[in-house]
């Protein structure tokens, strides 16, 4: 099982695109490991810098309503992957994007937007950290002195995935 | 209690239910690109598991970007070339033959009312045209896909969209997707089925179907789907027709696909077509939707027609019909793709072809390439393109670029008079 939790990146929009997390002229990469220095380009939020130290830093994105909608591109999370970021917290996700998370092992999580309103009330703390336990089905949102912990849940089927660490040795087991 | 086209095909693809509401499905059909295909390709030589599990069953083709411009799509291009032979897969379609998926692969025959079908490309929800549930599924669901010939889905809701009236003069499937895309919103039908019915899709063709099952995944939905009937029967013939004594016949085996009276839908939506107008996208998310007349005189600076939503023979008989005898104006520039070569052969030899060349476009091979900006007619910073594509997102066709999405007829008269133009006025 991948590990999960740690520096948060707060993307404050809904409707975050496949197109903004990668886009498609990167698609030509034969490696996961080369769509590392994209992630985000073209993603236009004020004071967002895709290249920037909280980009880097992230092990968490925190976003809002549909994120991933778009394209079936697996590359949305493997450049995330590459990146160190193995969990979206989102109000909601585009289909694909969340299955395409679920398939790699990694958590694509959704909460109710007054949790998240919440949770964006730390995204101008600097030390913004989230802690994520799965099999808990619990997340514990660290910054500013304060701490709160909030629960979700993932499907069944979901979790076994991110336990299996995907969805191709789980398959290859059972059918 | 009856039950929904996609209920019917689940049911009777269902291998088991590991959890509780997820399904996995036995699949009839799994599409390959050069773009999402080779890392699924490499990953099963890496895992020593480079097998498929029924080389009849895989179809693949060359479209994203292709010829190939540089070392890394010949790479990808050659990946997928490589393994079709190795694994003896005879529905390969490489250069010479190879057109855009969503059109090529229905034109050959290989969709039927009934199948489940999956593709590593989000388009894939426009073979529901045929009465399937297709869908769009990442490398690593094409990955299982192509060696066990499963895939796991969380059984989807369906919306029953009724479309009724009469499609005024120069309103398309295009504009009454638009339309419906700006009604529900972007993420309107997330994990739903869209199942048009209702005297408008009945009366259109396999084409216009195609175009509005296409675009349900701008909605969200998981698949578009269309109920089969003789319109679609009489597109399969050619490739049906061993199979069935009549088409009566085909039309009696198909229908058992299409939906209960007493379905149980998770919601209804009316739409009437009577007063809808030339519909385009004005934003950077295709629920952003506007009227012609709100749009017309908007700046331009490139014309596409093309892609898997709207670059079949219909269209281009469309904006043939507009462009004939016209010229682009002189601050755009047109480029035509049409999406299969066996469209592009037709169109050559009904003088549409023609037509586009005299108006002054550039007609490239089938390719998905200028759509999401990776070949053959990408948009400078700034610039702004009228297009028959399926997705306006900022960027989308090159960065910085801007797209307004519409009809090939909306496309047509914006080309004459460069910049968004009524088409009604060249009916």
């Amino acid at each position: 099982m991948k590990t999960f939790g740690g520096p948060v990146l707060f993307l404050d929009r809904s409707d975050i695109n496949t197109d903004e997390i990668i886009p498609a002229k990167y698609l030509t990469e034969i490696t996961k490991e080369d769509l590392k220095p994209y992630i985000l380009e073209d993603l236009k939020l004020p004071g967002f810098d895709p290249a920037g130290p909280k980009t880097k830093n992230a092990k968490v994105i925190v976003s809002r309503a549909n994120f991933g909608c778009g394209s079936s591109r697996e590359h949305a999370p493997w450049v995330f992957e590459v990146n160190g970021i193995t969990a979206v917290i989102a109000e909601s996700f585009a289909r694909i994007f969340r299955q395409n998370m679920f398939n790699c092992g990694m958590a694509a999580i959704e909460l109710p937007a007054a949790d998240l309103d919440q949770i964006f009330s730390h995204a101008g703390d600097a030390d913004a950290t989230m802690e994520i336990n799965i099999e808990a089905g619990t997340l514990t949102m660290n910054g500013g002195g304060k701490q709160k912990t909030f629960s979700f849940e993932i499907s069944p089927f979901d979790k076994a995935l991110v336990l299996a660490g995907g969805w191709v040795d789980y398959a290859d087991q059972k059918y | 209690m009856g039950k929904t086209t996609a209920e019917k095909i689940f049911d009777a693809h269902l291998v088991n239910e590991p959890f509780p509401g997820t399904k996995v499905l036995r699949l009839d059909a799994v599409l390959c690109h050069e773009i999402t295909t080779p890392i699924a390709i490499d990953d099963l030589i890496r895992r020593d598991k480079d097998r498929v599990f029924d080389p009849t069953k895989i179809k693949a083709v060359i479209d994203h970007v292709t010829p190939s411009k540089d070392t890394k799509t010949a790479t990808q291009a050659k990946i997928l070339r490589d393994w079709a032979r190795r694994h003896d897969i005879k529905d390969f379609f490489d250069i010479g033959a190879n057109g855009v998926c969503h059109a090529l692969f229905p034109e050959r025959g290989f969709i039927r009312p009934g199948y489940t079908v999956i593709m590593g490309d989000s388009h894939t929800c426009t073979h529901g045209a045929f009465g399937a549930f297709a869908a769009g599924i990442g490398t690593t669901d094409l990955e299982v896909g192509i060696l066990k010939g499963v895939c796991a889905f969380r059984q989807p809701k369906t919306i029953k969209f009724n479309v009724t009236g009469t499609l005024p003069k120069g309103v398309y499937a295009k504009d009454v997707i638009l339309h419906i895309i700006g009604k529900i919103g972007v993420n309107g039908a997330t994990d739903r089925v869209m199942e048009f019915h209702g005297a408008v899709v009945d009366a259109m063709t396999m084409e216009s179907r195609m175009t509005l099952c296409n675009m349900a995944i701008e909605a969200g939905g998981t698949s578009g789907i269309c109920q089969p009937d003789m319109t679609t029967v009489e597109y399969l013939w050619p490739f049906i027709q061993e199979e069935f004594a009549s088409k009566e016949a085909a039309l009696a085996d198909y229908s058992q696909w299409r939906a209960d009276a007493d379905a149980e839908y998770d919601q209804t939506v009316e739409i009437d077509v009577a007063s809808m107008e030339p519909t385009i996208t004005f934003g950077y998310k295709p629920d952003q939707v506007k009227t012609v007349s709100e749009l017309a005189g908007t700046r331009l600076d490139q014309i596409y027609i093309g892609s898997c939503t709207n670059g079949r023979l219909e269209d281009l008989r469309i904006a043939a019909q507009i462009l004939k005898g016209q010229k682009l104006a002189a601050n755009v520039r047109g480029i035509l793709s049409p999406a299969t070569p066996a469209i592009y052969k037709d169109a050559v030899k009904e003088g549409l072809i023609d037509i586009f060349m005299e108006a002054g476009f550039c007609v490239t091979n089938p390719t998905c390439g200028a759509c999401l900006g990776m070949s053959n007619g990408v948009l400078a910073d700034g610039e702004v393109c009228a297009s028959t594509t399926n997705r306006n997102f900022m960027g989308r066709m090159g960065k910085g670029g801007m797209v307004h999405l519409m009809s090939p007829a909306t496309a047509a008269a914006s080309a004459i008079e460069g910049m968004i133009a009524d088409p009604r006025k060249y009916l």
